[in-house]
């Protein structure tokens, strides 16, 4: 086995999750001459904005009477471009280690190193993971014919393939591996689809021309095999069930969030959240900070502008927490300005 | 029907029915109502129809606003979806809801 690439980041805040809160974050940090490293599970930053409503309107920022969240990721980036954040974007923060003093390690499941001496989780409602469709024994498959996302499309070269979902990943998905799979068979809940009207319309003529059995009105209920998946038992609406004779099944429903190792790095927690002190967002463990839909505490709201707010305290505490000799004095950007703009 | 106030029977995922009192004049859906009888429900979209976590089945045959475009994409991508499935945040308390019968899906892993 190749041995992963380690990459050592040294920064002066981790910040986990590059959502709102962490951006903006990034600002405050700035602003005290503090460096920000962002990890993010999503390829992408902006978190929730970007993942689950980009063109919904936001009416509750401050000095906008609307924005689309998708403006707001915008112009958050632009608005911490002078201060230079460095990103490790579709990794998974896995594992914190306190390696000095003041010193954590973190390891994403990629491999990746990053020291810094404080973190800040702004994980929002945590890692975004792929929808498991709920079926007995399909765990077992996951590195034998279940895959819930499409890597490398030559894998499926000359190989009966499955896809089940109705959005735009299940459509082009579908488009693309008609291509090079033996058999492509796609399953949907409905006649109708979400996906781009384009794509809709592509999928259906590779339907009429036979290149794509298409199964609408169907659901998958059941897998079958030993070592390797074999089928996948199909659930039409008038058809009953049908036995489909599968090398891969590729069920696309899209993301969804969990906690994920959050969990496990002592911090305490009341029902999936962090609990922190108001006085500076701080946790249980000196130097973890939890800002944002991440953390509780009496009186919570999750809103971005209170996510905002909690990174701007949190940063405070934590130029204080570095450099406990140094003192801080507190500037307005309207009377010193922003290097770099 | 007390002025102002519907009565909603629930069935959660252990089977075990509990009847629930909604007040009709506050602007609230049937996801916010669960909530606030801590019932185990997400929510986690806050109530735009983009999760799936409050996902329900309405078990009476109550006249309810049909699923928006929105509410079915959604559905799309939940499990165990049914021809009674509904998003419970798209479904807003009015009088006619008086009486409803509903039960809380199952969530997946």
């Amino acid at each position: 086995m190749q041995a992963l690439k380690k990459i050592m980041i040294h920064t002066d805040i981790l910040i986990i999750g590059a959502g709102p809160c962490g951006l903006f974050t990034v600002f405050e940090a700035g602003l005290l001459k503090l460096k920000c490293h962002l990890i993010d599970v999503l390829p992408n930053v902006g978190g929730q904005l970007s993942e689950i409503y980009p063109k919904k309107p936001i009416y509750d920022i401050p000095g906008y009477p609307s924005i689309l969240a998708g403006d707001l990721v915008d112009n958050l980036m632009e608005q911490i471009k002078p201060f230079n954040p460095t990103f490790t974007l579709g990794e998974k923060a896995e594992s914190i280690e306190k390696t000095g003093e003041k010193e954590f390690t973190l390891t994403t499941n990629k491999g990746c190193a990053v020291k810094a001496p404080v973190i800040m989780i702004a994980g929002g409602l945590g890692v975004f993971t792929p929808r498991k469709p709920p079926l007995e024994g399909l765990e077992k498959f996951e590195d034998s014919g279940v895959d819930y996302m499409v890597k490398d499309p030559e894998k499926y070269r000359g190989k009966n393939i499955l896809i089940a979902g109705g959005g735009d990943s299940a459509l082009d998905w579908t488009i693309e591996l008609s291509s090079v799979a033996a058999s492509t068979t796609l399953i949907h809940r409905r006649t109708s689809f979400r996906g781009a009207l384009d794509s809709v319309d592509k999928v259906m003529k590779l339907a009429e021309s036979g290149k794509v059995n298409l199964i609408t009105e169907a659901q998958a209920i059941g897998v079958n095999g030993s070592n390797q998946l074999e089928s996948i038992i199909v659930k039409q609406k008038e058809k009953g069930n049908i036995d489909l004779k599968v090398d891969y099944f590729i069920p696309l429903f899209g993301l969804t969030p969990k906690l994920g190792p959050i969990a496990e790095w002592g911090l305490n927690l009341d029902r999936s959240a962090i609990e922190v002190d108001t006085k500076d967002y701080s946790t249980n463990v000196s130097g973890i900070y939890a800002i944002g839909d991440i953390n509780t505490y009496e009186g919570k709201l999750k809103l971005i502008l209170c996510g905002f707010h909690e990174g701007t305290m949190a940063v405070q505490s934590a130029f204080k927490y570095i450099y406990p000799d140094q003192k801080l004095s507190f500037k307005y950007t309207t009377v010193t300005g922003i290097e770099g703009l | 029907m007390e002025d102002g106030t519907i009565h909603i029977k629930v069935k959660d995922r252990e089977g075990n029915e509990q009847k629930l009192e909604a007040p009709t004049d506050m602007n609230l859906n049937l996801m916010e109502v669960f909530k606030s009888y801590d019932l185990p429900v997400e929510g986690t979209c806050g109530g735009m129809a983009l999760c799936a976590s409050c996902h329900c089945y309405v078990n009476s045959d109550h006249d309810l606003t049909e699923a928006s475009e929105d509410e079915e994409d959604m559905l799309d991508q939940a499990f165990y979806v049914e021809d009674n499935s509904r998003l419970s945040c798209q479904l807003k308390i009015n009088d006619s809801m008086d009486g409803l019968e509903v039960e809380l899906a199952p969530v997946s892993e």
